[in-house]
């Protein structure tokens, strides 16, 4: 057990864990921040899906060592002052969500693919997210959330 | 007041002062008293007596009589605000937000005004279970009918106060008004002070769909903003003062007996508590990976028996009967008789392998013990189902054990069971803190419960100009779902042979229905061409039940059926059927590289009709969502099993749909106003598979007759492309 501090959504916080301990693990169990899922803990579904340093990445195949360099940003982050990311509220508008559980990941994932590529394609929409699993199978209404949230960004909204 | 139990004639004696725990005689509740009295004064409207009720078809879940408690109520408060309660749980379907629109439209209330109370043991009435796309035709009547009786109690609580014939008055937003006198009071202000119980008569008059406000329209998600935010709260979510993360030992395979066993090292680490009751080992520790460590470190040896696998299962199946033989299901005239008669006879065998829901929120639980009562989170379709088994496991009355059920993340048919509930309270009653237990992803695909696999063979007779006079269906293992054909056949021979299966299996969303609607239409269709008329035409000639036909002529409308022919790189498939009152019709656009045997789904039309529609859009995301699922059975998953293990019981192994899998999609809804609502959860999957197969057929003229079609592709590297064997 060491101590770490994690830069989570701008907040600095620290952590008595072991090095190996996942980020995924640490943010849920440790920090109560369960906004971030557990959905295979090997990477081949998105549920975990973070922002380090603006990249999406699995949480529950980073362990805490990596993480603690890192600006983290989960999807607890997202929301600024009351108000959505743009992210966010093209999926509530699209209504993309059926259950809600890979909801987290896919919004953090769609996040920063938005912020690299601003007006995608559909098809560059698909192979950047088919890592993320929605077993209720709301891709379609995903797929348009985020279509909805580039236009936004393209056309001067906010993140 | 007074509530009559109609089961038995008897009074039940309430006036406004009692106590409401008499309302839930059967099972007295603190909690839920409590709770009750929490809300205070106000117009309590109760349905009593057995309500409609059915069960899943093809699974009972033995020994459950009807409801003897109250069947579902509704409180409204002296704030106007109205609690809804009922044992339905939100699973994604969106029935949360539907029920809420059917009260608000009944009781003339805004939307915004409903709470809806679900899934809690201590605090609703009991319920079956959240299944067989039976909450909006049976749920929703009866919150219709309190509604409507509340409403009624108002109006008459308002004529009565001013004096006014209660005929002049009017129910809108919330408020009783008189148009005469311009009196006008809200709900809540006419209750306050009160404490009023109501019961719901027989049949009072419900508000036609054709007048619908509230219910009817594309109502958004209910508490959206907290999904979008991660602050919905999930099962696996739930965090209780002092847990502890609990964690279970499993067998090396099904049927396993323990040879040896050593917990010395487990029990070493810091903060771990290890415990052994009878067969179940667990841990539980202060933090995650010091359970997994111990997990680890515990020294089991197991026997694991000979176990049937994937090789020959289906003969496996045909000659395993389980039981006594159930005998013809379904006869009419005789298939025998007329069989020399048929001109154009066909005869194939179908099969479906098992699959697993895997649905992304895997089995959890946080259970927790105060003074002898045992308290559950868990992600369940059936909360008053796992408190039973909690019940039986602990040897607790009911009063004892209260199970709340978060909306969660899914289940698909596959969380009608208790299995992480009892393994978190077992824990936590050996440690003596709250305990929670999420299963990992390898777990939920094995030691939860398959999709049957089936074999089904159909034997089709019919005359040269196409229409059928003779039809033979067994189905061995995978249900009795929707096997009854909705085509006129003079001579039916229908039949469902339960058999021993390997693995275990149970419910899953549309069950059966999809494995006997892929034979069914997969076998129409090989008619179809074999007496050289269009697949749609031939349907129609053999069809009569208006609904279906008009599904399936608004899909074909809608996809422009005929328009181009199918040629080997693209092929067209149609499909269709009837199943928990929904009425499907597929059609499905395949792209096929001939070369490479590359199969993409490129395009699905699909039209519903399940009555009057209660949400459009939730309908629209429910038929999509069941297409999209469907492509999974359809196109590559498959549990394979040896030897009593799940040899892909990872994501990475075993392929489910992904974005690259997912066509364009168009559904129809047919909104018809003047029949009943059904339930729309399962029926929309059913009609994918085989339009697919047939688009398959179509372009290639191979007739592949086993879920899933492209054999072979189940390496989820594979996503965005399948390929036919």
């Amino acid at each position: 057990m060491s101590e770490f501090v994690l830069d989570i959504n701008g907040a600095r916080i620290k952590v008595n864990a072991a090095a190996d301990e996942t980020l995924l693990s640490v943010l849920r169990n440790r920090l109560d921040l369960t906004g971030t899922k557990y959905g295979c803990g090997e990477g081949q579904c998105g549920a975990c899906t973070v922002l380090l340093d603006g990249r999406a990445t699995r949480s529950c195949m980073t362990p805490l060592s990596v993480a603690s360099g890192a600006k983290i940003v989960t999807v607890e982050g997202l929301e600024q002052n009351g108000k959505l990311s743009n992210v966010q509220q093209a999926f509530l508008d699209e209504g993309a969500f059926q259950c809600g559980y890979c909801t987290s990941g896919m919004i953090m994932a769609a996040t920063a693919f938005l912020r690299e590529v601003h007006k995608p394609s559909d098809k560059q929409i698909v192979e950047a997210m088919n890592g993320n699993i929605c077993r209720c199978g709301t891709y379609p209404r995903i797929l348009e959330a985020i279509r909805r949230a580039s236009h936004q960004s393209a056309s001067g909204g906010s993140r | 007041m007074s509530l009559v139990d109609k089961r038995t004639g008897d009074a039940i004696a309430i006036n406004a002062d009692s106590d409401m725990r008499f309302l839930h005689r059967e099972t007295p509740s603190l909690d839920r008293r409590d709770f009750l009295k929490g809300l205070g004064a106000g117009l309590l409207v109760a349905l009593s007596g057995p309500s409609v009720w059915t069960q899943e078809s093809g699974r009972s879940f033995g020994g459950h009589e009807l409801p003897k408690e109250l069947g579902a109520w509704i409180h409204i408060g002296a704030n106007g605000q109205v609690s809804v309660f009922t044992g339905k749980v939100e699973v994604g379907q969106n029935i949360r937000t539907s029920l809420a629109q059917l009260v608000a439209e009944e009781l003339r209330v805004p939307f915004d005004s409903i709470t809806m109370v679900m899934g809690d043991t201590d605090l609703v009435p009991w319920d079956m279970g959240t299944f067989g796309s039976l909450s909006t035709p049976t749920m929703g009547p009866q919150l219709r009918n309190m509604a409507v009786t509340a409403r009624q109690t108002l109006l008459e609580m308002a004529a009565k106060r001013w004096s006014a014939d209660v005929a002049r008055l009017s129910a809108a937003e919330g408020r009783i008004t008189d148009p005469e006198t311009s009196h006008s009071l809200g709900y809540g202000e006419l209750t306050r002070g009160e404490k009023l119980v109501k019961t719901v008569p027989d049949d009072p008059v419900l508000t036609p769909a054709g007048d619908w406000k509230i219910a009817g329209t594309p109502v958004s998600k209910v508490q959206g903003r907290e999904f979008v935010t991660g602050r919905h709260k999930f099962p696996s979510d739930i965090t209780r003062p002092d847990m502890m993360l609990g964690a279970v030992l499993r067998p090396e395979g099904f049927n396993a007996t323990i040879a040896s066993l050593d917990t010395t090292a487990a029990e070493k680490i810091p903060g771990v508590k290890v415990i052994r009751d009878g067969g179940f080992i667990g841990v539980a520790a202060q933090e995650a990976p010091a359970a997994q460590r111990a997990l680890t470190a515990i020294q089991a040896k197991w026997t694991v028996p000979e176990q049937p696998s994937n090789q020959g299962i289906f003969d496996y199946l045909k000659n395993h009967p389980d039981g006594h033989n159930e005998g013809p299901q379904h006869v009419s005239g005789s298939v025998t008789d007329v069989w020399a008669e048929a001109e154009l006879k066909l005869e194939a065998q179908y099969t479906v392998e098992y699959i697993a829901h895997s649905p992304l929120e895997p089995r959890a639980a946080v259970a927790e013990w105060n003074d002898g009562k045992l308290t559950v989170w868990t992600g369940t379709q059936r909360p008053f189902g796992v408190r039973d088994e909690l019940m039986q496991v602990f040897k607790l009355p009911p009063e004892k054990v209260r199970v709340i059920q978060p909306d969660m993340g899914s289940g698909y048919g596959g969380k009608h069971t208790g299995e992480a509930a009892i393994e978190a309270a077992r824990l936590a009653k050996a440690v003596g803190k709250p305990v929670k237990v999420v299963w990992t992803r390898r777990e939920e695909f094995t030691w939860a419960y398959f999709r049957p696999a089936g074999l089904i063979e159909i034997k089709a007779g019919a005359h040269t100009d196409g229409s059928l006079i003779a039809w033979e269906h067994h189905n061995y293992n995978s249900g009795p779902a929707a096997i009854g054909t909705p085509y006129a056949v003079p001579n039916q021979l229908i039949q469902f042979h339960p058999a021993k299966s390997p693995l275990r299996q149970g419910s899953y969303r549309g069950l059966a229905s999809t494995a006997n609607h892929f034979a069914r239409e997969s076998h129409m269709d090989a008619v179809a061409h074999a007496a050289g008329i269009d697949p749609l035409e031939f349907r129609l000639k053999n069809l009569t039940d208006p609904r279906l036909r008009a599904v399936f002529q608004a899909a074909t409308d809608k996809f422009g059926w005929g328009k181009s022919k199918s040629v080997p790189e693209r092929g067209f498939g149609l499909a269709g059927g009837i199943d928990k009152g929904g009425h499907v019709a597929t059609c499905a656009e395949v792209e096929i590289d001939p070369a490479t045997k590359r199969i993409r789904i490129r395009r699905v039309t699909q039209a519903w009709d399940s009555g009057a529609v209660v949400n459009p859009d939730g309908l629209r995301n429910q038929l999509t969502g069941a297409i999209v699922q469907g492509i999974g059975g359809a196109l590559f998953e498959k549990i394979l099993f040896a030897d009593g293990k799940i040899l892909n019981p990872r994501f990475a192994q075993y392929r489910v749909p992904r974005f690259k899998d997912t066509p364009a999609i168009e559904i129809v809804l047919i909104d018809r106003k003047d029949l009943p609502s059904a339930g729309a959860g399962e029926t929309g999957l059913v009609g994918l598979a085989p339009a697919v197969a047939n688009a398959i057929f179509a372009a290639s003229g191979v007739r592949v007759r086993s879920m899933p079609l492209a054999a072979g592709s189940s390496d989820a590297r594979e996503a965005g492309s399948s390929f036919l064997s």
